[in-house]
């Protein structure tokens, strides 16, 4: 079963892969043609710049996503995940204002705290599939509602808003730019290589796969299948953190509606970009693209008046339908030679 | 002859209200106030006028009781009605309705076991259950809004709508708009739906700011919506040019800003959360007021400038 499955990784098929490699590519690439013919100023670098910072939340979660859907599970909680690390870092960083004042260590110590708890959830999320044996998607479920109704609770029921002067602090997070990029997008990069490498090029990436492929095969060829799965949540978690520490400083709030949806979002991305959501076999390029994909979907409805607004979910859902199917018609001619 | 008529229907309500009193073990005016669990902030500025309103009006009638419930659903809402009824034997009953249908039977219920009724926002799908309906404007706050982007510009200039999530309430809003608007010269280059929220506010805006080169004012219509915008006018560097964004519903942020003089967000439309509070206090003049109270209370949408700011400002009021 793993050689299975890791076959056409080893390459040995070519135009079959460069279909689904280039699959999420091609499709992104009509995306832009038509968003330039509907308004030339859809490439403006303005807006690309937009898009790509906009993606970043998404992107950076969905490489971790990538991580736990290869191993064969799915992280529901990671919108509502989002959204309560958000609020904590907001009331954190208020209450240490007397302590630490304004400046750059109060956002340091919010940005260390956001990654304590992006591992603690993930952690718990883990140890509740692996120790636990609950199903991941009945665990996520539940964390997703505890989450969320944490945060809720936490900011009254409205909104949590970083205190002003911090704002200022805090703002170029978001908003600067390094060499002429946005900093959310540098952190976007820096996560999407470190998740390339950490999934093709490391023991435990192979660990990932052989045990989305088959727990059973993963455990008697010695693998810590238990240990591994809790790492994948807990990379996912990490992912959150970042995406939060990135988040925060664009509006300085969180309330009950932040990262709703985030975790379809971030799925729907990972299966665009070729990853199988029955694990087994994971792609962090094609998720990287997949991200760009939803987010410029998004962005050329805003920029045309041609489909009514009611019909924005129909046309979000028929292109990522669309993306996937294109990629599975070759990929399931493939299986079929190979099973 | 109508005051008579009230009166007697009034004194009705109150042999009613003494009867049912009667039967309840304590001797108080009960009054169960039922309406959604605050998931958002409008609805979290709801719930805490709601507790002022209780505190404020046990404290000036001993007599009477005011029993706060909120439901996260509508099912839920249903069986919270029906305790009331049946638990607390309430003389009257204070709802917003988390949806209209399956909210209909509930109450119609209560009515018949001899509660006055009293209807807060969005109303039931059956005519004439209610004794007492309290509900913001929603038409109106479009018209308003549309009024003060014609005292503000003039023919030629351009505005964008941002609008909420796509329901009743949203279409009433934005088809009053639109029909003021109409004739006045001004182009709405494009409206989008940012379903109230801010996120989605900011990104919207950024999109118009990338697509339109030259826009006057943004008609927000929410402000969570319009702090979105402003992010994005200030990440574009277009805040200054005598561009000015107008919102809706009077957040306690946004309501300081306009205290403040902001240019940039000079005017907000009110559609108050406090509205429960005028709710239960006219349950309460059901009991208490020699006036009669039944009726239909439409309340304005007022258009809060930095002159009348301070009468809406809640500085407690988590919204």
């Amino acid at each position: 079963m793993v050689d299975q499955t890791a076959a056409p990784e080893k390459q040995s098929k070519w135009p079959d892969i460069d279909f689904k490699t280039l699959g999420p590519a091609i499709a992104l690439l009509i995306l832009c043609v038509i968003g330039y013919l509907l308004n030339p100023a859809f490439l403006s670098e303005g807006n690309i710049t937009n898009l790509l910072t906009r993606s970043a939340f998404i992107g950076i979660i969905a490489v971790g996503a990538t991580f736990v859907i290869t191993a064969g599970g799915i992280d529901l909680s990671v919108g509502s995940m989002a959204a309560v690390i958000a609020g904590l870092m907001i009331i954190i960083m208020n209450s240490a204002v007397d302590t630490l004042g304004t400046g750059v260590a109060t956002v340091i110590l919010g940005c260390g705290c956001s990654i304590i708890l992006g591992i603690g959830a993930g952690w718990i999320n883990g140890f509740l599939t692996t120790k636990g044996k609950i199903e991941a998607f009945i665990v996520t479920l539940g964390t997703m509602g505890i989450f969320r109704s944490l945060v809720t609770y936490f900011a009254d029921g409205g909104t949590l808003s970083l205190n002003f002067d911090l704002r200022g602090t805090y703002r170029p997070v978001y908003y600067e730019s390094v060499l002429g990029l946005p900093v959310p997008v540098w952190v976007f990069i820096f996560v999407a290589i470190a998740g390339w490498i950490l999934l093709n090029r490391t023991a435990f990436g192979r660990f990932c796969t052989a045990i989305g492929s088959s727990e059973a095969v993963a455990k008697y060829s010695a693998i810590k299948v238990d240990r591994i799965k809790t790492y994948t949540y807990i990379i996912q978690g990490l992912c959150v953190a970042l995406a939060t520490i990135i988040y925060v400083p664009r509006l300085g709030s969180a309330s009950g509606t932040t990262g709703v949806l985030w975790e379809l979002e971030a799925i729907a991305a990972v299966i665009i970009g070729g990853t199988v959501l029955k694990g087994g076999y994971g792609r962090i390029g094609g998720t990287i693209l997949g991200a760009l994909i939803l987010t410029t979907i998004g962005n050329i409805l805003n920029f045309t008046d041609v489909i009514s607004n009611y019909l924005n979910g129909t046309m979000q859902g028929l292109i990522i339908i669309v993306a996937v199917w294109l990629q599975r018609g070759s990929w399931g001619k493939n299986k079929k030679k190979t099973t | 002859m109508r005051p008579t008529k009230t009166l007697l229907s009034l004194a009705a309500a109150g042999v009613l209200a003494l009867a049912s009193a009667a039967t309840a073990q304590e001797d108080k005016i009960k009054i169960g106030v039922s309406y959604p669990t605050p998931t958002h902030a409008w609805a979290a500025g709801m719930n805490w006028h709601a507790e002022q309103a209780e505190k404020r009006l046990e404290e000036l009638y001993p007599d009477v009781d005011l029993i706060l419930v909120n439901s996260p659903d509508s099912g839920q809402q249903a069986n919270a009605i029906e305790d009331l009824v049946s638990a607390h034997g309430i003389d009257a009953l204070v709802v917003l309705p988390f949806e209209s249908d399956p909210l209909t039977d509930p109450v119609l219920n209560a009515k018949k076991s001899g509660a006055l009724i009293t209807v807060v926002d969005r109303g039931l799908s059956q005519p004439n259950i209610e004794d007492i309906y309290v509900a913001g404007n929603n038409p109106e706050l479009g018209r308003v809004s549309a009024q003060y982007m014609k005292t503000r510009l003039n023919e030629g200039d351009n505005i964008v709508i941002l609008r909420g999530i796509p329901t009743v309430i949203d279409n009433e809003r934005f088809d009053a708009f639109m029909e003021e608007i109409e004739g006045s010269g001004i182009n709405v280059l494009d409206h989008k739906h940012a379903n109230w929220n801010r996120d989605d506010g900011f990104e919207v805006m950024q999109d118009f700011l990338s697509r339109f080169p030259d826009i006057d004012a943004v008609w927000a219509q929410d402000d969570d919506i319009a702090i979105g915008v402003m992010a994005a006018l200030e990440q574009a560097s277009r805040d200054d040019d005598g561009i000015f964004v107008v919102g809706g519903a009077g957040m306690k942020q946004i309501i300081k800003r306009i205290s403040e003089g902001d240019e940039l967000i000079p005017v907000d439309v009110l559609y108050p959360p406090a509205m429960i509070a005028t709710a239960m206090d006219v349950t309460v003049n059901a009991f208490k007021s020699n006036g009669p109270v039944a009726g239909r209370y439409i309340l304005g949408a007022t258009l809060i400038t930095q002159e009348n700011a301070m009468d809406f400002y809640f500085p407690d009021s988590p919204f």
